[in-house]
């Protein structure tokens, strides 16, 4: 049974929401408390959870970074260990540089809560193995700050390695303006392909009944 | 000794926080406004008295936490 690490700051809020995630697919998890200096020796997988780490004071993400559990993450990701960051956690790995780029301010200022159709760029990783490329998901985002910023090089450097994960688009798959994100990019990952992050809530996502359930394949190609 | 750190997002990266500010200030007819960057500003009250060396703390925190690099520049004001 694979066992999910979920980390806990003040602010974190979606940390229930990927446990009970995790566990309806069958995994056993932890909530891991930010003082904490090491990750369960059994983790398979950790997950930075949604949330308004520390108030968003300063930045996004930015005093989250410095928490002691952030140096065991740091460590479990250098030895190859897998990383997911949901929304703020996304904005926590980019803060503390495991992924590349920025998240600045919704380019209309607002508070986006919606469902979202994404496109799947690349499946070439354990995150989207078990989605189609270009496939269409539907997925709820619920952010001020998921403005993804990244130079040129920095682009050119995440196309080539294909470390784009998801972009907003249509229904029909084509690309559109949601938040201001650089080519309407909603999630990446690193070039080892073991840290990824993302704005939308696959975790939010697992019963038709609530909208969609199209997070489950997302998921599940992190305990396949 | 007190450090001012202003922080504002480098040219060339959208600023929509400036951009909205921008916008209200032509709707209330201020004309002749230009460009609006925002940034932020942070006091840092210091018990150094070295000028140089407080400089250099105060540029390793704006480089590891106050500022973020990758979209944003900083200024130190030493007063």
């Amino acid at each position: 049974m694979k066992h999910i690490a979920v980390l806990q700051f003040p602010g974190t809020n979606c940390d229930l929401d990927t446990k009970y995630a995790f566990e309806k697919l069958g995994c056993s998890t932890s909530v891991v408390w930010h003082k904490e200096t090491a990750l369960p020796e059994n983790t398979d997988l950790v997950v930075v959870p949604g949330g308004f780490s520390y108030g968003d004071y300063l930045r996004s993400g930015a005093i989250a970074q410095f928490s002691p559990v952030m140096q065991a993450v740091i460590e479990f990701a250098n030895k190859g260990g897998k990383v997911l960051g949901i929304c703020n956690g996304f904005q926590i790995l980019t803060e503390v540089g495991l992924l590349p780029g920025a998240l600045k301010r919704n380019i209309g200022l607002h508070f986006i809560s919606k469902f979202q159709t994404l496109t799947v760029v690349n499946n070439s990783n354990k995150f989207l193995q078990k989605c189609e490329k270009n496939e269409v998901l539907n997925i709820p985002i619920a952010h001020a700050d998921g403005n993804y910023y990244i130079d040129e090089e920095g682009y050119n450097e995440l196309e080539a390695n294909e470390q784009i994960l998801v972009r907003y688009c249509d229904e029909k798959a084509q690309a559109v303006v949601v938040n201001g994100s650089v080519r309407s990019i909603a999630g990446i990952c690193n070039k080892n392909k073991n840290v990824f992050g993302l704005m939308p809530h696959p975790e939010r996502a697992l019963e038709n009944i609530l909208g969609s359930d199209d997070g489950i394949k997302m998921l599940e190609g992190l305990i396949a | 000794m007190t450090a001012i750190v202003n922080i504002f997002l480098k040219q060339g990266v959208l600023d929509p926080q400036g951009k909205a500010i921008h916008h209200a200030l032509d709707a209330m007819n201020f004309e002749g406004v230009e460009d609006v960057r925002m940034g932020k500003q942070i006091v840092l009250k210091l018990t150094s008295t070295n000028r140089d060396e407080a400089m250099k703390e105060v540029e390793q925190m704006a480089e590891d936490i106050l500022a973020n690099t990758v979209i944003e520049d900083y200024t130190i004001e030493l007063v």
